[in-house]
């Protein structure tokens, strides 16, 4: 065996080993060197990976040498890739640009072990793209989850202790609610594995467990992944949460959580429950369209930068849902290529506040008044990245938009509305974009700006803004990759429809 | 160089001369001097394209195709070339003015001011391009926002409360209204390519095409028809070479002509013409125009007159094209680069008042003809020009505009038109009388003209006023393209 058939095991492998050997490490600098050398890594296999699946074609790995459903498999197909670009592309961004803004908020001594803690954090979110076993999941969700509220909780502000508490008791409730609905099943059919899941499932008899554990995993997800209701504890953990880490987390960590979502409720339980695509449909599209509508309305009140683009996310995941939950080819491509893209965007945009915050400290809206005369590229790269989050054609957002429109157009009354809501959802999008661009142009400097000395951003950070915003750019005009994955996986998922 | 390489050069030519503006902006004279070579090597650009799309011919070039069907593409007709052709000869005019006036007044954030308007200029060649209604959308976006920092130039509270309201009823009915009009153009046609003859009949019939027609109307915001006029009258807080070439030529004009376009190419005037859902559209030009110029009578401020009389103007044009007739249709055209002669006039006229003595108000403007001679004699042809009185251009324009009427026994129209005529007269000749005989208050300071740069400038758009109703034959011939299907 080459190694290139080792991919998605080394996929995990990589981030974990590496972790504990940034602790021995014990100098910042090196750690980060590290921790970045290892995310960088993984980027590369995802890549590698991506290359393979293209086409259509699915990766397999039996590990230890165990064939599934006794032995876990890993199991790629244009989804799980597309996840896993997502993740170590947001993850080697992040560690780029986020060495100068994390030494601020961290002492040095503790920085190995946060870097450590980000490696572990990326190795769990990894580990749940690429496994093709239910349990599995569940462990990697739990060491992704601990990992990353030891990676909030050390944001400057105390108030980051409480947000993270807060994440950490709807996290852990959604994780168990997870894991009860995998006992569920597991009590129903003997077996953990995703492919023979589907298969036993449909020789079930009794079909109630397996109705209930439906709605434990979907709502279990639903809290790990921000739907609304279940977003209350994203702005807090967002708002507080190093520059860095909120680029990172943002951009990745609740795509993953309605990674599996979709996997569960479209790969497993479509084909086999009756009823399960109806309810699943009237279930989350008005969740998805008050998650949009309330998100937007909300976002456009804050005051606070990143408290706005929080809120954004609470209305982004909205899209992905909604897309997803029109049960269609177009619906469920807009859903994930909007994965994708707004990972792009929202990436892009907190690291542009990353960039401020580093300069500044303080992050109001009255606080960055006239701050691009200071850090003209790093504004420019946030209006960049806010022109593809409002979803102006020539950006990625527009593809993803354009997209869920032409899947509303397609799905009756239920459509029209859902096409005005993501109209005007982006109305509130550009005003909420336009708020913080025009304090930032327009506003005249206060007391702290023109008293310090802030200065452009480091160019670590400027790249990693820069090369974030620039892809967003390029998938909007040549989107071909995104597309092509997810509609692949989207055919994927839609295939086991009966 | 190719017709494509000519399409692509137009658009990047001002996004690069916007680029070296800013690096240049520390050395004032080097900086203006790159404004004006950018505008005459745009101009000389968008004169290459002229003579292939006079023979017929029409130059495409695709940017980046989204998805299948659906792509970032230009192409140039006839009306988007008269478009491109009258925004970028006025742009060096304007930028020559635009020195002495920044200068005379000693504005600040000049670079900005330079940066913005070669942008906004770039997004004006993208909007007269546009081969789709996508790419006409986010050209057209991209001129509201590279305007809205030159509405709001002045900067302090009134200034920015006026440049909001600016901003948010262009960028609010584009997205809310505008963008849903494509969508569902989308969605019903399978297509955005522009087509003439129109791409939706045969898939939307019924009182659908009304409200679509009135999605678009209302969606195209720039075209200032009532209710959706605010705008403009809120625009006017903009130093005037900005309300001058942006909000009488380059901004306004991108709406109706995007509302004629939408007109000859996504609907058709065949479909249009047998539908009544659509008639609506002939009424609410009409009662546009006679509104303005009743709020226009009553205006005491040269610029808020001059922006009600650009709305009754405007809808002069939407009326044309929703008269539907051919002859109207090349009105409509003609109209565009008429109205833009004549108003650009009147406000290079109201900025060269303002610049030399500061006033802004029209009683203020008793006995100014004897100190400013040659920008009241450009003004007084504006001012006839716009009432359509010959030999000025407005008259051409109006003349084929009736002719339209006339043939398919329009009466409305026809009796808006003489109606408007009258109002028309009735704000702008008590200006020309006080100007010329008015008796100057005791207490003036003397004051002469303005800088010679904006008195040229006005001097040559005055000059095109008059030329255009000699010699205007190229354009007609060009804008009989549009028309030759039409019975």
């Amino acid at each position: 065996m080459s190694l290139d058939a080792h991919l998605p095991a080394l996929q995990v492998v990589v981030p974990l080993l590496v972790a504990p050997l940034l602790v021995l490490l014990r100098d910042a600098g090196l750690a980060w060197a590290g921790a970045f050398a290892a995310s960088l890594m993984a980027l590369v296999l995802a890549v590698l990976q991506v290359a393979q699946v293209t086409d259509g074609a699915v990766l397999v790995y039996e590990m230890g040498g165990w064939p599934a459903p006794y032995g876990i498999e890993l199991r790629i197909d244009g989804f799980n890739a597309l996840i896993l670009l997502l993740v170590t592309g947001a993850s080697t961004l992040s560690l780029l640009g986020g060495r100068e803004s994390l030494a601020r908020d961290i002492d040095d001594d503790r920085q190995p072990l946060f870097y450590a803690a980000w490696l572990i954090s990326l190795a769990g979110l990894s580990g749940i793209a690429v496994t093709g076993d239910a349990f599995n999941v569940f462990v990697f969700m739990e060491i992704s989850s601990l990992a990353t509220y030891i990676l909030i909780a050390a944001g400057s502000d105390r108030r980051a202790l409480t947000a993270v508490f807060k994440y950490l008791i709807m996290g852990t409730i959604g994780a168990t609610f997870y894991l009860i609905g995998v006992g569920l099943v597991y009590m129903m059919t003997g077996t953990l594995n995703f492919a023979d899941m589907e298969q036993r499932l449909a020789e079930v008899a009794d079909q109630r467990p397996v109705m209930v554990a439906a709605g434990f995993i979907t709502v279990g997800l639903a809290l790990k992944a921000a739907v609304f209701p279940l977003h209350v504890w994203l702005p807090n953990a967002y708002a507080y949460a190093p520059h860095a880490v909120t680029a990172y987390i943002a951009a990745c960590s609740t795509k993953v959580a309605l990674y599996v979502l979709l996997r569960f409720d479209f790969f497993v339980f479509q084909g086999n429950l009756a009823g399960h695509s109806a309810q699943f449909t009237s279930f989350l599209i008005p969740l998805a369209l008050l998650g949009i509508v309330v998100g937007s309305a909300i976002a456009v009140v804050q005051s606070d930068v990143k408290r706005i683009l929080a809120y954004s996310s609470v209305a982004q995941i909205g899209y992905i849902l909604l897309g997803a939950s029109f049960n269609s080819l177009t619906g469920l491509t807009a859903g994930i290529a909007h994965m994708f893209n707004h990972a792009l965007a929202k990436g892009a945009l907190f690291l542009a506040v990353a960039a401020i915050g580093t300069r500044l400290g303080r992050l109001q809206l009255r606080d960055i008044a006239g701050v691009a005369q200071r850090m003209p590229w790093t504004m420019a790269g946030l209006a960049l990245a806010g022109a593809s989050l409002v979803g102006v054609p020539g950006t990625a957002g527009f593809i993803s938009k354009w997209l869920l429109l032409e899947a509303s157009m397609e799905a009756g009354v239920i459509g029209i509305i859902a096409a005005v809501v993501v109209v005007a959802s982006s109305l509130a999008a550009a005003v909420y974009v336009w708020r913080i661009v025009e304090r930032a142009y327009f506003g005249s400097p206060g007391p702290a700006l023109s008293a310090g000395t802030a200065a452009e951003a480091p160019w670590p950070l400027l790249a990693a803004l820069w090369i974030a915003g620039l892809a967003n750019v390029y998938f909007g005009l040549v989107p071909g990759l995104p597309l092509e994955l997810s509609s692949s996986a989207a055919a994927e998922l839609l295939g086991h429809l009966p | 160089m190719s017709a494509a390489q000519a399409i692509a050069a137009a658009l990047a030519l001002p996004t690069l001369g916007a680029l070296l503006i800013a690096l240049c902006g520390r050395w004032p004279n080097l900086r203006e001097a790159v404004t004006l070579i950018t505008a005459v090597a745009l101009a000389a650009v968008v004169a290459t394209l002229l003579p292939e799309v006079d023979a017929g011919g029409r130059p495409e070039l695709v940017a980046a195709e989204l998805f299948p069907g659906l792509a970032i593409a230009f192409s140039v007709e006839p009306l988007g070339m008269l478009f491109a052709a009258l925004a970028s000869g006025l742009w060096i005019v304007n930028s020559v003015y635009s020195i002495g006036y920044m200068r005379g007044n000693a504005e600040k954030h000049q670079t900005r001011f330079y940066v913005c308007f070669a942008i906004a200029i770039a997004a004006t060649m993208g909007v007269a391009f546009a081969g789709n209604l996508l790419t006409l959308f986010l050209f057209y976006e991209v001129l509201t926002l590279s305007t809205y920092p030159l509405v709001s130039h002045k900067g302090d509270k009134a200034t920015v409360t006026s440049a909001r309201t600016y901003l948010g009823i262009l960028l609010g009915t584009s997205i809310g209204l505008l963008l849903p009009a494509i969508i569902w153009t989308y969605a019903a046609t399978g297509t955005l390519t522009f087509r003439l003859g129109g791409i939706l009949e045969g898939n939307l019939a019924g009182p659908s095409i009304g409200l679509l027609l009135g999605l678009f109307v209302f969606g195209i915001g720039k075209a200032a028809i009532m209710p959706v006029h605010r705008w403009l009258p809120a625009a006017m807080v903009a130093p005037t070479p900005v309300s001058a070439l942006l909000h009488a030529v380059a901004v306004v004009k991108a709406g109706v002509f995007t509302i004629t376009k939408v007109i000859l190419y996504v609907f058709g005037v065949d479909l249009l013409f047998d539908e009544p859902s659509g008639t609506w559209l002939l009424y609410l030009a009409a009662f546009t125009i006679i509104a303005a110029s009743v709020v226009a009578l009553r205006q005491q401020n040269l610029k808020r007159m001059l922006a009600y009389s650009t709305i009754g103007q405007l809808s002069y044009v939407i009326l044309a094209a929703a008269v539907l007739t051919p002859l109207s249709e090349i009105g409509a055209a003609v109209h565009i680069v008429a109205h833009a002669f004549g108003k650009i006039t009147l406000f290079f006229a109201a900025g060269a008042i303002y610049t030399a003595s500061k006033k802004t108000e029209l009683p203020q403007l008793a006995g100014i003809g004897a100190r400013m001679p040659w920008t009241m004699a450009a003004f007084t042809i504006g001012a006839l020009s716009m009432i359509g009185v010959p030999p000025t251009g407005g008259f051409v324009s109006k003349w084929f505009i009736l002719a339209g009427a006339f043939q398919s026994d329009n009466y409305i129209a026809l009796f808006t038109i003489i109606l408007s005529t009258a109002l028309n007269a009735a704000y702008f000749l008590p200006v020309l009388f006080i100007a010329w005989f008015g008796r100057e208050a005791d207490d003036q300071k003397p004051h002469g003209e303005a800088p010679l740069p904006a008195v040229m400038a006005l001097t040559v758009t005055a000059l095109a006023t008059l030329g255009f109703f000699f010699f205007n034959e190229p354009v007609l011939d060009l804008e009989r393209q549009l028309v030759e299907a039409l019975p």
